[in-house]
């Protein structure tokens, strides 16, 4: 029974203490084998994974990320192996989460607001003329069904053909159908062998797909009269093509009328009028998206309008939510006050729904003939709270003080009870009144570790989707003014709507463009409002 | 420091071990292996991934090739395929509804499919649904549209025109039977365009002019004809009555129905067998006419799409055509789904269930849905509209006017 001398570490454990005292201190930087072992173990899964996307990258030639993988592989292993370098060894996990997670969404978005990506500019140029050419290859009008068997000789594969009437012919890419008289019929009549060539069956016919399906046998000398391709590889059907690229030139030529649409820069095939071919391709537009955004009509009208009820919504969901949940944090914080845990939970329900949900029962609650509010509370009245716009504005207020304010009520009861009730005693010793208390030392005292939080809840309701999303979708709009914005549109509706939605079509580098700009309007709001909150700091 | 060696010496020996290891991996798939090693990815919805795990075993069995089924949402299949192709790491097939192929094209994500003779055995309304710019781009697999449920207890014989519809549903009304002349799910900000089509079809005001070969000429907006400003007026007149109401969302209209409290429900298949289970004794009728033309109703087509960028295009085209095409799976697909096969003989088939051959009566004469990319503009300024006429918000045939002035506008764009 050896009992530990106070100060001492107790050995509870001595195997491992006496295993761990070597490291510590007769050998530094000499580990211990098992920790050797754990690490060896862990440090082979991150390269054995490693090097498997290395060589994944490596078959699909992507240099720039297979020499950053690279380069991140070895840091990792010279990192963990060499001794020392200890805060690199605590550091490296989160800087490399750090830099996937959120140093490369933030750098790859502020790129796609320089580039023109979106519906119709979706990929490489390579992957718009494979596009536009195949979609313009149609099949020849009531041109039979070949049956077709594929052979294969030295490597390069030919189609043997039957035609409905049992004429069997033989060709490639570049060589036109010549009459095989020759081959082996099968019992329904179909050519299936020729002397000097190996048949495919299905599975190797599989195997070599990408080659086959991309073959083309012209039926003639004359390449207007079309080429064999076949979709399945047991039939092939004769197809014209209305669109052929001119590499030499970079256009795409019209084979009926020789138009030609040329690459002029705007990421796609146009032709002399400016009517341009789909699809078309991702390039870099410098600062168009941002000029855009400015400029077109269709978002500069209603701008204004919307930055400004942009800010009202969240400076009035702020100053409501923060005054309702201060209100309630003082009254439930009243030693006094029974039962104060229970209406406690209560309160923070709303704050446990997710706020998508919560505006979709909102949306059933205030509907105008249907919704509880009308029905219930106002007795049948048809009080239109979401069809009428400044009723709508008041209604995604309210549902949005209802949602917000158990948050506001949570920190303020937090910050309540962090201050020191000393205070308020010798204030009372004072004489002074609970309102001047509250005012002159409480709240100021709230302030200064609330105000950091009513600054992010004000960013947070500046970029507000879900509630608007889902209870008025930015409506009610007013289609005689043609303008596209709705009464209740914040500037990240309205920009879901422009690039998403109701607009042309989809637009990631204009969405990218005015995150960017959101964020620069919040990024100066906020640090406007954290000024300030040093301020109050230094009051102190 | 022979302790630090050590490990080191290990970990270069294992390091060497497992790219050995790699190496000897990637040869025993080299080309000699006879078997195809690839494998067809597929993206498909709950509902029809259960019956394509049968044909998907039945395929790797005859053919080889091994299909994995991707189970997603269906709502992110379009947006998740449109961005994963250019990638290269896209599948090689997925399932879609028939009005995304306009963005799908106009992204160069969807390769065309040549159904060869085949075309012939699916409804014609579904090769032209899956068509696009005279190009044919995805096997069909079934055919749905909107039609009239009628409460036969409330409103024994079915209405002739939409006139006598409301005539009837009002009588209903007044008599203390019921408590609308007629439902249909509505938004209040969007009303429902696809809904009321059929009525404003009536009135001969189609979206864009439909080409001899039943496809749409996106360029020709047809929407700003004299008969869609008759429909407006119309639309505002039956606003003021009560017969439609912008504030009935569709769990409300359906929810009424089943209660019992309206003889006539402007609805899919999809809301049936609600209705069905909840006692309701219903019928399905044609639309009834409100401007004097067959009121035709949007046909919506959901089919199976093939990747421009599949690596196994032949083998994807084989699947698809030969074994997703067949009866039996189309079939087996109508079952899980409920939706009428686009397969004419699986289409037939079916026909033994009276509602399938009852909605399929009344598509008859449906056109598909625009599958052009400019709808998503279109929808927006239509719904948006439609709810102003409504309830009132101004001159009905104004209204009217400044939408297809702005929808054609965005076209233009």
């Amino acid at each position: 029974m050896t009992t530990s001398t106070p100060g001492t570490t107790p050995p509870l454990a001595p195997r491992p203490a006496a295993t761990a005292k070597p490291r510590g201190v007769h050998h530094p930087g000499t580990p211990s084998v098992r920790s050797m072992l754990i690490k060896i173990s862990l440090l082979a899964i991150v390269d054995s994974l490693a090097v498997f996307a290395l060589f994944t990258l490596l078959l699909k030639e992507s240099w720039v990320v297979f020499g950053i993988a690279l380069a991140v592989t070895l840091a990792i292993n010279y990192i963990y192996l060499k001794p020392g370098l200890l805060p690199a060894k605590y550091l490296a996990p989160g800087i490399f989460f750090l830099a996937i997670f959120q140093i490369f969404v933030v750098v790859y978005s502020g790129y796609i607001a320089f580039t023109n990506y979106g519906d119709g500019h979706n990929g490489s140029k390579e992957d718009a003329i494979e596009s536009i050419i195949a979609n313009a290859r149609t099949r020849v009008p009531d041109s039979p069904t070949y049956r077709l068997t594929v052979l294969e000789q030295f490597g390069t594969f030919s189609f043997l053909v039957t035609t409905p009437e049992g004429e069997v012919f033989v060709g490639g890419e570049d060589r036109p159908l010549d009459e095989a008289p020759s081959a082996r019929l099968d019992s329904t009549g179909k050519a299936i062998e020729l002397d000097g060539y190996t048949t495919l069956d299905f599975g190797s016919l599989i195997q070599n797909q990408s080659v086959i399906a991309d073959l083309s046998v012209p039926l003639t000398d004359d390449p207007n009269d079309g080429a064999l391709r076949t979709p399945d590889g047991s039939s092939a059907y004769l197809y014209t093509s209305a669109l052929e690229y001119d590499a030499e030139a970079d256009a795409i030529v019209d084979t009926a009328t020789g138009e030609r649409f040329l690459d002029r820069g705007d990421g796609a095939f146009a032709n002399e009028a400016g009517r341009e071919l789909s699809p078309g391709w991702k390039i870099d537009v410098g600062f168009d998206n941002f000029a855009r955004a400015f400029t077109e009509e269709s978002i500069r009208g209603p701008l204004l309008g919307v930055i400004a009820w942009t800010f009202a919504f969240a400076l009035l969901s702020v100053g409501m939510t923060f005054a309702l949940g201060l209100f309630l944090a003082i009254v439930f914080n009243e030693a006094r006050m029974r039962g104060r845990k229970f209406y406690r939970i209560v309160l923070i329900l709303p704050y446990a729904f997710p706020s998508f949900l919560s505006g979709l029962v909102w949306l059933g609650l205030l509907n105008q003939d249907f919704g509880f509010v009308n029905q219930v509370v106002f007795g049948g009245a048809a009080i239109p709270w979401l069809t009428d716009p400044w009723l709508a504005k008041a209604s995604v207020l309210i549902v949005n003080l209802w949602l917000g304010f158990p948050y506001m009520f949570l920190i303020c009861t937090g910050a309540l009870q962090s201050i020191p009730d000393e205070l308020t005693e010798a204030a009372r010793v004072d004489g002074a009144r609970p309102w001047a208390i509250f005012r002159l030392i409480k709240f100021p005292l709230l302030l200064v570790s609330v105000a950091p939080l009513l600054i992010s809840s004000f960013a947070f309701n500046f970029n507000n989707f879900n509630v608007i999303y889902m209870l008025t979708g930015g409506g009610p709009r007013n289609v005689s003014a043609g303008v596209d914005a709705g009464a209740t549109d914040l500037l990240i509706t309205l920009v879901y709507k422009v690039a998403f939605g109701s607009g042309t079509g989809r637009d990631y580098g204009l969405a990218s463009a005015f995150a960017i700009l959101i964020f620069i309007i919040v990024a100066v709001v906020s640090i406007i409002g954290f000024r300030r909150t040093r301020a109050l700091e230094d009051l102190n | 420091m022979r302790v630090q060696s050590t490990p080191r010496a290990l970990l270069s020996s294992v390091a060497v071990a497992a790219v050995g290891a790699l190496a000897l991996a990637g040869c025993s798939t080299g080309p000699e292996t006879p078997q195809y090693s690839g494998t067809l990815t597929v993206w498909v919805d709950a509902d029809r991934a259960a019956v394509l795990e049968d044909v998907a075993a039945q395929f790797q069995e005859e053919r080889g090739v091994e299909v994995t089924l991707v189970q997603k949402d269906f709502g992110d299949i379009r947006d998740d395929f449109t961005t994963q192709v250019p990638t290269g790491e896209g599948p090689d097939i997925i399932v879609g509804a028939h009005d995304w192929l306009g963005k799908l094209v106009q992204n160069g994500v969807v390769a065309p499919l040549e159904l060869g003779d085949k075309a012939s055995e699916f409804q014609q309304v579904a090769i032209n649904a899956m068509s696009y710019e005279g190009q044919n781009y995805g096997l069909p697999y079934s055919v749905e549209n909107i039609a009239l449920l009628r409460n036969t207890d409330l409103a024994p014989t079915a209405p002739t025109t939409f006139d006598e519809l409301i005539a009837m549903g009002q009588a209903s009304v007044d008599a203390g039977d019921s408590e609308y002349p007629f439902l249909v799910g509505l938004d209040p900000n969007a009303a429902d365009p696809y809904h009321l089509y059929p009525l404003q079809a009536s009135f001969g005001a189609t979206v864009f002019e439909i080409t001899p070969d039943g496809t749409y000429d996106p360029t020709k907006l047809a929407l700003g004809v004299a008969g869609g400003e008759a429909f407006a007026q119309k639309l505002a007149e039956w606003g003021a009555m009560g017969v439609l109401n912008t504030n009935i969302s569709g769990d409300i209209a359906k929810e009424e129905f089943n209660a019992g409290k309206s003889p006539f429900y402007l609805t899919g298949p999809w809301n049936v067998p609600a209705a069905a289970e909840a006692g309701i004794n219903y019928s399905i009728d044609a639309i009834p006419s409100a401007g004097g033309e067959t009121a035709t109703p949007f046909v919506g087509v959901q089919g199976f799409y093939i990747s421009s960028k599949s690596e196994n295009a032949l083998a994807a085209n084989e699947f698809l055509v030969n074994y997703v095409g067949t009866e039996a799976v189309q079939t087996a697909l109508y079952e899980v789904g409920g939706r009428a096969p686009a397969l004419i003989s699986a289409f037939e088939a079916a026909q033994g269930d009276a509602d399938v051959a009852a909605f399929g009566a009344v598509g008859a004469n449906g056109v598909p849905m625009p599958n052009v990319p400019a709808m998503d503009s279109v929808w927006a300024d239509w719904g948006a509209t439609e709810v102003a006429i409504i309830n009132g918000q101004g001159d009905p045939v104004e209204l009217w006017q400044a939408m297809v002035a702005s929808i054609q506008s965005k076209i233009e764009g």
